[in-house]
């Protein structure tokens, strides 16, 4: 008794990135440890995330330091007129130009990211037409515009990525938040909702972006709000199960006789139940999301031209059938990312699953 | 031995039986069965008695060889010899040969133990077909033939019937019905009767007995209820956390138990009556005409077609002080009938509570008296949530009624609740899975107790514990009766508890009342037939016929 007593005191002092945490938790934590692939998926997943939010950093057109006249210089994060190098116009200065890049090497250094491109700068000294093939300069070739696909590529996967993230995170926001309103008062309620779900999920998705975007011209907001509209709907039936299926436990029913308001009783007692089956969909909700945008950019409804997108780097590579390092790098990195996702997502689906974690 | 053995070698012998079950993530292996040794002649009955936990389900599943292994191992000492085979380690086509064949074995749960998918003919035809290689036609006439043996009514007509068309104490029959089917020398039940209601229990058990006789069968009986044993075994193994501690003939075992582990199962039978109340206390909860009835809709439209009457005109008044049992089987509609008292299911007619008419009242007019009426639900497991510490399951309804703000008080009246439930105050921190199913019973009514209510509903309390548990919390609930005027409404299918407990009774059936009054005159005479089968299943195994 007392050996059990200090067992549950030493499990009741667990912790996990500072919060406490019950032993069921850290179970799941351990069996997605176990399962390596998922482990692995995480860790290389996180590291190219995280390097991609630096993306300014690693691919720009602009030097990361200056040291001009005695002065220091960040042109990543702040313009310089280019008369600041004693140069003529007092517009931004561009460093790509060779007479800038010899006034500043006159009177002191830079130091460029190891991309010296932005994803829109475009390099005139390419030694073939454009689109042209991996060489020291551009590591992995040009697009049809001269523009460095290895820049292009780090700028797109980072959009892609966040444009993912936020859109899963608010639809799942909506879709708990409806499916809780719909299992928990069941009913009307429920019947109405489920009817409504079922017209509004019958709306051709596409047809209305293409209309939508000839009135307004969709950038990163436009498209995330649109997509929104009816990309919360896949979270819903699973949490309103889930909902049907906690308000008849003992203990809703207890807290209902204590008085507990209905609020109170969906966050505290009932979510809880739902969080497991919402947190086991969610990264595949992110891997539709980011195939939905991909497709939308390959299509040409999607982000605004110019910007560094996934899915207009695949159309190009339809395009220059001719330019195999196109169409290959953008669909490696495609396949990469999608991989990756679905292997963290099986690990979490795993580690969550009761039938293979003991209780 | 028994004068059944013959002198001659025993049907089963067990040897030094154990069996431990692997440790998940690391934890330490479980022991579940320890040097457990015991033999059963032929036609002997014997019985395996023990609390949830003991062992006795694990030992029983052995014989058969249906533990999970590898999960699961035999100690290196461990023997089950049948007919002089050795069954431990036995091949897959060898217990097949044993199993259904040589040895059946019927489940608690007979809603699970069948398949929703076959009908009943299929079931039974299978062990047949398997076993004793019969024709279709064949296999169908000996089928019958079972099916009469196990008294099911219009036998030709259930042969199509799915599991869900027949009731509990139906399925059971089909269940016993394809145990013995190939003539088994030995049938196992493991707690055969306990999902069942009591006047079904009083049946299936006669009818253990009577094939027992007629068949030549050895039986072992699992169960966790002495008043079972007593009727129905030659001898006793009394079990304890793996261990057989106590064994001998029945008669001898309840007259001069040695072990003071038997002692206390046997002692553990819940006595005395409800605690001194006054009876001219102020009438607390009152009743007219209550009913509960649930819409059947029909066909395209959705038209009502009919009602269920769960609860239908029921009246009934409790005083300050005093516990009214409403007593009933499954379905009877008491526990519709409580949630509709306390206004968790909508009703029609008159709640009178503290004088208050709280039939009309909206839920934010409801939230003041809430805390005045409290229930304590039958589940331990069930009803308390296992993502909140103990401490934050008692002070849920603290929070909502605003009692005691400061957080330092509110500590402070937490833990007094818990300690007055026998709960050590430090364990408020904990949660609810490392708590026993009595325990949690405790918390379930520290959390109706901290609000300092009128009325507490009791819904079925205790009917998921153990015998020496239920005392313990009837003692509980008595004392705290006694210290607070706390007035019970107590639901239970046991008319033993409630005669522990209760001034008054309701003796419920379809939604009615069919027999009311003061307990000790119901008891002593009941009228109404219903009544009367309850008594005897409750106090004598003799089924009444109806």
């Amino acid at each position: 008794m007392t050996a059990q007593f200090e067992g549950a005191q030493r499990r009741a002092g667990d912790r996990f990135l500072g919060r406490r945490i019950t032993p069921l938790t850290r179970r799941r934590l351990e069996a997605f440890r176990r399962n390596r692939r998922g482990f692995w998926s995480l860790w290389v997943f996180l590291a190219l995330f995280g390097l991609s939010l630096f993306a300014e950093f690693i691919a720009n057109d602009r030097p990361l330091v200056i040291r001009y006249d005695h002065s220091w210089y960040f042109p990543v994060v702040q313009n310089y007129p280019e008369t600041a190098f004693g140069g003529v116009f007092p517009t931004a200065a561009d460093y790509r130009d060779p007479e800038v890049r010899k006034l500043i090497e006159e009177k002191g250094w830079m130091i460029w990211p190891p991309i010296p491109f932005s994803y829109g700068t475009i390099n005139y000294h390419l030694p073939s037409p454009a689109p042209s093939p991996p060489s020291s300069v551009d590591w992995l070739g040009t697009d049809d515009q001269g523009r460095d696909v290895l820049a292009r590529l780090i700028y797109g996967f980072r959009i892609s990525v966040l444009f993912g993230l936020v859109l899963t995170i608010l639809s799942s926001i909506v879709g708990v938040a409806a499916g809780a309103v719909q299992g928990y008062f069941g009913g009307l309620v429920d019947l109405g909702f489920q009817r409504f779900i079922e017209i509004w999920g019958g709306l051709p998705v596409l047809y209305l972006l293409i209309i939508l975007a000839s009135f307004v011209e969709p950038n990163f907001w436009w498209l995330l709000g649109l997509m929104l509209l009816f990309s919360w709907t896949s979270l819903v039936d699973v949490v309103r199960a889930e909902f049907l299926r906690a308000r008849n436990f003992d203990y809703v029913r207890a807290a209902r006789a204590l008085g507990v308001p209905n609020r109170t009783i969906i966050l505290r007692h009932v979510l809880p139940n739902a969080t497991v089956a919402t947190i086991t969909f969610l990264p595949f909700v992110l891997n539709g999301s980011i195939t939905t945008l991909t497709s939308l950019d390959f299509l040409g409804f999607g982000l605004p031209p110019g910007s560094p997108s996934l899915g207009e780097l695949l159309s190009e590579g339809k395009a220059n059938l001719q330019a195999p390092w196109l169409g290959i790098t953008s669909f490696l990195v495609l396949a990469v990312m999608l991989s990756l996702l679905i292997f963290i997502g099986e690990a979490v689906r795993d580690a969550f699953d009761p039938r293979k974690v003991q209780l | 031995m028994n004068e059944a053995a013959g002198g001659g070698s025993p049907l089963i012998e067990i040897r030094d039986l154990s069996v431990t079950f692997r440790g998940y993530g690391g934890a330490p292996p479980v022991a579940a069965v320890r040097g457990v040794s015991f033999s059963i002649a032929r036609g002997e009955s014997l019985a395996l008695v023990g609390e949830s936990g003991s062992g006795k389900s694990v030992t029983a599943l052995s014989l058969l060889q249906l533990l999970p292994y590898p999960n699961a191992a035999h100690g290196p000492a461990s023997s089950i010899r049948f007919l002089g085979q050795e069954l431990v380690g036995a091949t897959q086509a060898k217990m097949r040969e044993v199993r259904g064949n040589r040895i059946g074995i019927v489940f608690q749960e007979p809603m699970t133990s069948l398949n929703p998918l076959h009908t009943v003919e299929r079931q039974i035809g299978e062990t047949l077909a398997i076993h004793a290689r019969l024709s279709p036609r064949e296999a169908r006439e000996r089928t019958l033939e079972l099916l009469r043996l196990v008294g099911l009514p219009e036998a030709e007509h259930r042969l199509q019937a799915f599991p869900h068309q027949l009731s509990g104490g139906q399925r059971q029959r089909v269940m016993i019905a394809m145990a013995i089917a190939n003539r088994p020398d030995m049938l196992i039940a493991d707690e055969p009767t306990t999902a069942l209601d009591v006047t079904i229990q009083a049946h299936i058990l006669a009818l253990l007995k009577d094939l027992r006789e007629r068949l030549g069968m050895a039986l072992l009986l699992i169960t966790h209820d002495l008043s079972i044993v007593g009727k129905m075994a030659d001898r006793v193994c009394v079990m304890n956390a793996g261990e057989i501690v106590e064994e001998g003939a029945t008669g001898e075992i309840f007259a001069r138990p040695r072990h003071p582990y038997t002692r206390r199962l046997i002692e553990a039978e819940p006595k005395g009556h409800g605690v001194p109340a006054d009876p001219k206390a102020p009438t607390l909860l009152e009743a007219e005409t209550l009913k509960v009835w649930f819409p059947i809709r029909r066909g395209l439209w959705r038209r009502v077609a009919g009602y269920v009457k769960a609860v239908d005109g029921v009246s009934l008044s409790l005083r300050e002080g005093m516990t009214l049992g409403v007593v009933g089987e499954s379905g009877s509609g008491k526990t519709t009938l409580a949630l509709a008292l306390l206004r968790l299911v909508s009703s029609a007619g008159h709640i009178r509570f503290a004088g208050r008419d709280i039939a009309e009242l909206g839920e934010r007019q409801l939230r003041p008296l809430r805390r005045e009426m409290q229930i304590v639900f039958q589940d331990p497991f069930s009803s308390l949530s296992p993502r909140l510490s103990i401490g934050q399951i008692v002070e849920e309804g603290l929070r909502v009624h605003r009692l005691a703000p400061d957080p330092v008080e509110r500590r402070r009246v937490i833990e007094e609740a818990l300690s007055e439930v026998g709960i050590e105050a430090a364990a408020a921190d904990r949660y609810p899975h490392e708590f026993s199913g009595g325990q949690r019973q405790r918390i379930a009514i520290a959390r109706a107790l901290v609000l300092k209510p009128r009325l507490v509903v009791l819904d079925e309390p205790t009917s998921a514990l153990d015998r020496s548990v239920q005392a313990q919390i009837i003692d509980l609930l008595r004392d705290l009766q006694r210290r607070h005027r706390l007035a019970y409404l107590f639901i239970s299918h046991d008319l033993k508890l409630v005669r522990a407990l209760s001034h008054e009774i309701l003796v419920m059936k379809d939604g009615e009342i069919v027999e009311a009054g003061a307990t000790e005159a119901v008891m002593a005479r009941p009228r109404h037939f219903y009544t009367q089968a309850l008594m005897a299943a409750a106090f004598d195994l003799a089924p009444v016929s109806e």
